[in-house]
């Protein structure tokens, strides 16, 4: 390990953003041996990891893309390893329940069109898309809450969930454990090459670095060209509530609606074009809860405690890029959408792809260059 | 614990888990509780731990209590009505009577 100043001005590896994706880099780099500090805007900024709904989840993932498909799969499998050795540095109980999720249809057509899906990705994927088409008992056995507009839906055994505010803060204190060195309140205003790595401009002063990761969401977009790489990612904004705290009745998560391990029941999740925007209406959050109360008809004796709304970082076809540039040799690309899903690799396969240089197999068809820009990507 | 700094203009009289109680015109729910020495407000709906009063200004929904019926309501920000009926001690509602694992 080199030599690593408290404050963290130079490094081995700076890691761009402090969300979730930023976090589990910076995590798996530390775990290596290697001096990382981790530069995070302040309060105010615009975080996916927001609007987490902490599910892990497998089913339906990578319809067009199964590489996708195994991508999410292994990092699935990956999670119980992780979540240990991240409740074991911190002593946080993440509440990892790996025990399958569930997806609702509420008519005929909803749920031809989820078996056409699936059937799809089956087909592509054969090797892992185990997802289940239930019809309303087979639903009823195992989520007796269910309502008579349930027609049916999806199950698929490797779905879980996790309690994502303990998930945050058990990363954050295992990377400062591990020694990475957080820097909030340090946007980035110029990343440039230097003869030996980058230098990178902050209010919170200067770093230098032999390496940098881009993890900064949908701020890698004008950070991706600085160093030779591409980000094409725009705001998909998602509205959540959250009820008052209920004795248990739901035991499986669903894709929009799942019980905490602490009792409250999130209920999302909106897909809205609406840029930079990252409030709430009143129309969205109704239709959210009508049709969460379609499925569930006893939430509607439930209290919605809180609402928000938050930004997803979608790229053109909603999958990760990972890239690394050629351009500017140590400088990384990683941003996705779903951040705490594939946390696993990306502390693990992705950080070593990084702390090595050599670009796994598994990542290859994530490339920026799918999207037709190989300005300079690897 | 806490004692009335001025006397009540307007007495109103609400019950508590049974018990009438003279509370003055104004006051919140959890004046009253804290007043009559009842700081355990409610158990957690995990670990069953009493809890009462934290913010004491509607922020961390740790002073919850049933009024009239309905459960979860803040008690520090609900005021008290006469004739009102407040139930303490209660856990989480359960929506699914019966129906656990």
């Amino acid at each position: 390990m080199s030599a690593h100043r408290a404050d963290g001005n130079d490094c081995d590896v700076a890691v761009i953003g402090g969300g979730v994706v930023g976090l589990s880099v910076a995590y798996g780099l530390a775990g290596r041996g290697l001096a990382v500090t981790l530069l995070d805007e302040g309060d105010v900024a615009f975080r996916a990891s927001r609007g987490n709904f902490a599910l892990v989840w497998v089913q339906g993932k990578g319809v067009d893309m199964p590489e996708y498909a195994r991508w999410t799969l292994q990092s699935a499998a990956a999670w119980k390893g992780f979540a240990t050795a991240l409740q074991d540095e911190t002593g946080a109980d993440l509440a990892l329940e790996q025990c399958g999720g569930f997806m609702a249809c509420l008519n005929d057509q909803e749920l031809e069109a989820r078996a056409v899906q699936m059937r799809r990705l089956h087909n592509a994927a054969p090797d892992c898309a185990e997802v289940e088409i239930l019809d309303h008992r087979q639903m009823k056995a195992l989520l007796p809450e269910i309502g008579p507009d349930v027609v049916g839906g999806t199950f698929c055994k490797h779905d879980a969930h996790v309690n994502s505010l303990r998930f945050f803060g058990a990363l954050h204190e295992a990377c400062v454990r591990r020694g990475v060195v957080y820097r909030p309140n340090a946007p980035v205003n110029d990343l440039a090459q230097i003869s030996d790595g980058f230098r990178i401009a902050t209010p919170a002063g200067e770093f230098r670095t032999r390496k940098v990761v881009l993890a900064a969401g949908l701020g890698n977009a004008a950070l991706a060209p600085k160093v030779g790489l591409s980000a094409p990612v725009r705001p998909q904004r998602g509205q959540i509530m959250v009820t008052e705290k209920l004795a248990p009745f739901l035991h499986y998560p669903l894709v929009t609606i799942r019980q905490t391990d602490e009792g409250g029941v999130m209920l999302g999740d909106s897909k809205e074009e609406v840029g930079l925007d990252a409030g709430t209406s009143h129309e969205v959050l109704g239709s959210i809860a009508a049709r969460a109360t379609k499925i569930f008809p006893i939430l509607g004796r439930a209290q919605i405690v809180r609402s928000w709304g938050a930004l997803r970082v979608m790229s053109p076809d909603g999958y990760p890029i990972y890239d690394r540039s050629t351009a500017c040799p140590g400088a990384y690309l990683v941003t996705c959408h779903s951040g705490v899903t594939l946390a696993a690799l990306h502390a693990s396969v992705i950080a070593e792809a990084i702390a090595t240089d050599v670009w796994p197999d598994g990542a290859v068809p994530f490339s920026a260059r799918r999207f037709g820009d190989v300005s300079a990507v690897a | 614990m806490f004692r009335r700094l001025l006397e009540p203009t307007h007495a109103v009289t609400i019950r508590i888990d049974g018990n009438y109680v003279t509370a003055a015109k104004g006051d919140t729910i959890a004046a009253v509780l804290l007043l009559a020495g009842n700081p355990r407000f409610r158990t957690t709906s995990k670990s069953g731990l009493p809890r009462g009063p934290y913010c004491g200004m509607g922020v961390c929904f740790d002073c919850l209590v049933t009024i009239d019926g309905e459960p979860n309501r803040q008690a520090c920000l609900a005021k008290v009505r006469e004739g009102m009926e407040v139930t303490t001690g209660l856990g989480s509602p359960q929506l699914a009577a019966g129906k656990q694992p």
